[in-house]
């Protein structure tokens, strides 16, 4: 068992959901309840992922984060840190990845509020900021949650990307799903049995957890 | 500094709306029309919900929208206590949660001993702690009340708050509300299309049509002198006819097929064309062996069209000699039997000079039916 492939990736995981989460809320409350020009793009954007084989992601991203980019060459100059083949960039990509896996189930679930509730919290004398805390989040919140398990197991089992832009380097880079993929290679069978072991055991919890709390919910509704 | 609610709004999209109203404090003020006619929309701008092109609102001499000015307070700061058609009742608070959500700025056990009274108010106690999927149709609605009446807002908006519940609980709760609005001395504006609801509940109505006032008044004063034919037809009177102005002996007489019917208040000159309206109560039959000495006043004779039996009451369809559109009215059902009152039997009927109400004549405009 490769543990420290096993933290990188947790890591990589807990970073990805939870910058991810903000961004998810920040993007899908105006795709679901605003009308604006160009909505269909974003949405369009948002779901790339979902249908781009990972190597064909991977590959744009490689070149969007190179050093020879704009992005790269900016993150080098203010960190003194490479974007490709490191946690940086590996981190980034992963984002970017997972956009739809926390966007959708948000989105959908701020879609399903009713207008009227939301105003009744504004009638009642709270700001945005107190409806969204008070009334909005706490409603959406089995989508919120269905978001950070779907991009928290998708993080830990992404494997194309991860090693377009990251490459393998042990420590920095290299995920469960990459070290799987290595012990194989290394003709490893029992290592590779136990981390995938460890990976199906994970995401079984993670939608098991989904469907006891959508339970849940749909009880309380 | 002008007491209670006034506004005027404008707009071309996405509904147009034309409309002026004052509600005064302690005043319940019904906004009636069909479907469509704008009149949530003139509430929701009223709540800053929505923001109209033009116009102006205010409220106790504050102004809360004045479009010339570019003023526009946002809802929050506009102190409104809303009921929703579908309440929007927080569903993940308890009612009592529900009620102090709307209670900002206390601590917490103010505004939970303020919610429990509240509640208490609209005869929710014991019931605090359920959510509202766990409350009947009619508990949520007052749960509803209790939470817009939580902020002690500058002016109640109550949007169809009677229309998702059955018929038991909305009498029950019209009762609730006729019996909680004599302690609110605040403009109170409630929606509705219906008109008993309008004429049981509010002191004044306004009549909206295609997002225009068309009237403001008493539901008495609407209902039986509406301004016009249009009015006339949209709260539903059905005794609604044509006629011409002549002179008759020294005054003004309604003439109208053939008949020259006296009208108690009449304005205009001869030969003006007029729309006049007589409510079903200024119909009296005339009893067929003996008529009474009112026949005097404006008789007229007719065949009866149909009549139908409702309880004890019956309602009767006159077709007047000389044809025409029937005169709606209704008797009690023994009165009918005992005049032998059936389809195409003769009958002769008075309409009362008082009640006859006239308009300036218009080409007829029917409103649409949505």
């Amino acid at each position: 068992m490769d543990w420290s492939a096993l933290t990188l990736s947790l890591q990589l995981a807990f970073a990805t959901t939870l910058i991810l989460l903000p961004l998810a809320v920040l993007l899908a409350r105006p795709l679901a309840w605003r009308a604006f020009r160009g909505k269909s793009l974003v949405e369009a954007l948002v779901a790339l992922p979902l249908v781009l084989p990972p190597t064909v992601l991977g590959f744009y991203l490689l070149v969007a984060l190179g050093d020879a980019s704009v992005l790269g060459g900016l993150y080098q100059s203010l960190t003194g840190r490479a974007l490709v083949f490191t946690f940086d960039g590996l981190l980034l990509a992963s984002i970017i990845f997972n956009l739809p896996f926390a966007v959708q189930p948000v989105q959908r679930a701020f879609d399903a509020i009713p207008r009227e509730v939301r105003e009744a919290a504004w009638c009642c004398g709270m700001t945005r900021w107190q409806a969204l805390w008070r009334i909005e989040l706490p409603l959406a919140w089995p989508g919120l949650l269905s978001a950070i398990v779907l991009t928290f197991a998708h993080t830990l089992g992404e494997f194309g990307v991860v090693l377009m832009v990251g490459g393998n380097i042990a420590g920095e880079t290299r995920t469960v799903a990459i070290a799987i993929y290595d012990r194989v290679q290394a003709f490893d069978d029992h290592g590779a049995a136990v981390m995938s072991a460890t990976l199906v055991a994970f995401s079984f919890a993670a939608i098991a957890a989904i469907n006891l709390l959508g339970r849940r919910v749909g009880h309380r509704g | 500094m002008a007491e209670g609610l006034r506004a005027s709004i404008r707009q071309r999209a996405p509904i147009p709306l034309e409309a002026e109203l004052a509600c005064a404090p302690g005043e319940l003020l019904a906004l009636v029309g069909p479907s469509g006619s704008g009149k949530s929309t003139l509430l929701r701008c009223i709540a800053g919900l929505h923001t109209a092109e033009g116009g102006s609102i205010d409220c106790n001499g504050e102004s809360w929208f004045d479009a010339d000015a570019s003023i526009n307070h946002p809802v929050q700061a506009r102190r409104i206590g809303f009921v929703f058609q579908s309440y929007a009742l927080f569903p993940h608070l308890s009612a009592l949660e529900n009620v102090a959500a709307a209670l900002g700025g206390l601590t917490f056990a103010e505004r939970t001993a303020r919610a429990r009274e509240l509640l208490a108010r609209v005869h929710l106690d014991g019931l605090e702690d359920r959510k509202p999927a766990a409350l009947s149709g009619g508990q949520q609605q007052r749960v509803a009340v209790a939470r817009a009446l939580a902020r002690d807002p500058s002016v109640l908006l109550l949007d169809e708050p009677f229309s998702a519940v059955d018929q038991v609980t909305r009498r029950k709760l019209q009762q609730e509300l006729a019996r909680l609005r004599a302690h609110l001395n605040i403009p109170m504006l409630l929606v509705t299309h219906d008109l008993d609801e309008a004429r049981m509940l509010a002191d004044r109505m306004v009549i909206l049509h295609r997002g225009r006032t068309l009237q403001a008044g008493t539901p008495d004063e609407v209902m039986t002198r509406p301004q016009s034919a249009a009015i006339a037809r949209l709260v539903g009177l059905h005794n609604l006819f044509e006629g011409t102005l002549v002179q008759d002996g020294g005054g003004l007489k309604l003439e109208w097929l053939g008949h020259r019917l006296e009208v108690a208040i009449i304005a205009g000159n001869t030969g003006d064309r007029v729309s006049w309206v007589i409510p079903p109560e200024g119909v009296l039959l005339h009893r067929r062996e003996r008529p009474s000495r009112g026949e005097a006043e404006n008789p007229v004779s007719g065949s009866v069209q149909d009549c139908l039996r409702l309880g004890p009451f019956t309602q009767i369809r006159l077709v007047p000699d000389g044809g025409g559109e029937p005169l709606a009215f209704s008797v009690p059902t023994h009165v009918a039997e005992r005049n032998g009152i059936a389809p195409g039997a003769a009958a002769r009927v008075t309409l009362l000079a008082e009640s006859i109400h006239l308009m300036p004549w218009e080409t007829p405009d029917r409103p649409e039916h949505d």
